[in-house]
């Protein structure tokens, strides 16, 4: 069964049609890769996938267990990063080990007890990148994880999808960088210039 | 529902939330007895009154950090994707308002009836008042934030938007310290009917927001 399906969607923003027709199934350990310029409209396909776009028309079916990296980590600025994490992880009903696990996954065990609003772009970004594996989803739709990581941090996250896929987990990912995703399948939009 | 309610709440008193809404409510209340002049039985007469409109101003002065940081930060769209419907997001909103906003406020009306010379009779119906009266205030406020998340200028439009909606409540909490029962049970109608109504409007308006 696969854990995300569009069938036929169409979608439109602000009067403009991003894309037509778009047919897209991801697997259990598979993964799909958004490409395509500024505007085209990745983050809304992400949005879209995640329910918080409808489509025009067509059809989305989609895991029970989604978890959503936007723009922004949504993490408590006042926090620490392990309390803000652990929010998440307390509404998503993770193990109890999940929250340190994901942390340790991204090398951001020794930050856990310093405030969010201390953490730089990148930590920052790890850290909504955390709260998405300590979630225990099925489904990971990632908008422009890469947004402000360092070479080894890029590294750690193709790590984390690949580990994601290996335990029958699926991911989508909207990128505008060169991301590696064994094995994805490419979902190129916005080709032509409107 | 409830991690979320406690955290709402816990951002309602850090930063000095809390103490902000108490202080300005005591300032207006400060500010009549230089307005009308220190005559102490004109005080007593609108000192209820002054009380009451002093809460509904003060209940204005958070309605732009209960939701647009929220909407911002990307919480409420990752609330939605785990199935929470928004209208509930809401009415937790409300009710973590409430448990940071009526507290302190009642402990503060306590205050000002001191400094308007209220006697302990009409301060006792002012707070029996404010605690029917606030939670409508609250869900009013979570409404009007919802609303206004994103506008520029979105303090003055929350002013208008709220203050002629709040004007029942106004009416009523100070009808019941003269008039008695039939006033009270007025004002718990308009309190029922917010706290009933707005989570919904402010649940569609969060929806309409994050489109």
């Amino acid at each position: 069964m696969s854990l995300l399906a569009l069938e036929d969607v169409t979608l439109a923003r602000g009067g403009r049609v991003l894309f037509e027709r778009l047919s897209l199934a991801v697997e259990a350990g598979g993964a799909a890769l958004v490409t395509g310029p500024n505007g085209a409209g990745k983050s809304s396909l992400i949005r879209l996938a995640a329910g918080l776009l409808g489509p025009v028309s067509g059809a989305v079916r989609r895991a029970e267990r989604t978890a959503l990296l936007g723009e922004s980590a949504a993490l408590d600025p006042e926090l620490t990063l392990e309390r803000a994490l652990a929010f998440w992880a307390r509404l998503d009903g993770a193990e109890p080990d999940a929250v340190t696990d994901a942390l340790d996954a991204l090398a951001l065990g020794s930050l856990a007890q310093v405030p969010l609003r201390m953490l730089s772009t990148g930590q920052r970004r790890r850290a909504g990148l955390a709260r998405v594996a300590a979630s225990g989803a099925a489904l990971w739709l990632l908008d422009e994880p890469a947004n402000g990581l360092d070479a080894d941090a890029v590294a750690m996250l193709e790590g984390l999808i690949a580990a994601h896929r290996a335990q029958g987990g699926a991911v989508v990912v909207a990128t505008h960088l060169g991301l590696r995703v064994d094995g994805a399948q490419p979902i190129p939009i916005g080709g032509q210039v409107c | 529902m409830l991690s979320l309610i406690l955290r709402d709440a816990r951002r309602g008193y850090a930063g000095g939330g809390a103490g902000l809404t108490v202080s300005f409510f005591l300032l207006v209340t400060v500010l009549f007895p230089f307005a009308i002049g220190p005559d102490a039985a004109l005080l007593t007469r609108v000192g209820g009154g002054v009380v009451w409109a002093a809460a509904v101003l003060a209940a204005l002065l958070p309605v732009e950090r209960l939701v647009a940081p929220d909407m911002e930060a990307g919480v409420i769209d990752q609330l939605a994707v785990r199935g929470w419907s928004l209208a509930g997001v809401a009415a937790a909103k409300t009710l973590a308002h409430w448990l940071a906003f009526a507290p302190p406020l009642m402990a503060a009306a306590v205050v000002a009836a001191g400094l308007l010379n209220l006697p302990g009779a009409v301060l006792l119906r002012v707070e029996l008042g404010l605690l029917i009266g606030t939670p409508g205030l609250a869900a009013l406020a979570v409404a009007t934030g919802a609303l206004v998340a994103g506008l520029r200028g979105a303090s003055a439009v929350a002013g208008l938007v709220m203050l002629p909606l709040a004007v029942p409540l106004l009416i009523f909490g100070t009808g019941a310290i003269t008039g008695g029962g039939a006033a009270l049970k007025l004002l718990a109608a308009v309190s029922l009917l917010l706290v009933a109504g707005a989570p919904f409007a402010a649940g569609a308006a969060m929806r309409a927001g994050s489109d």
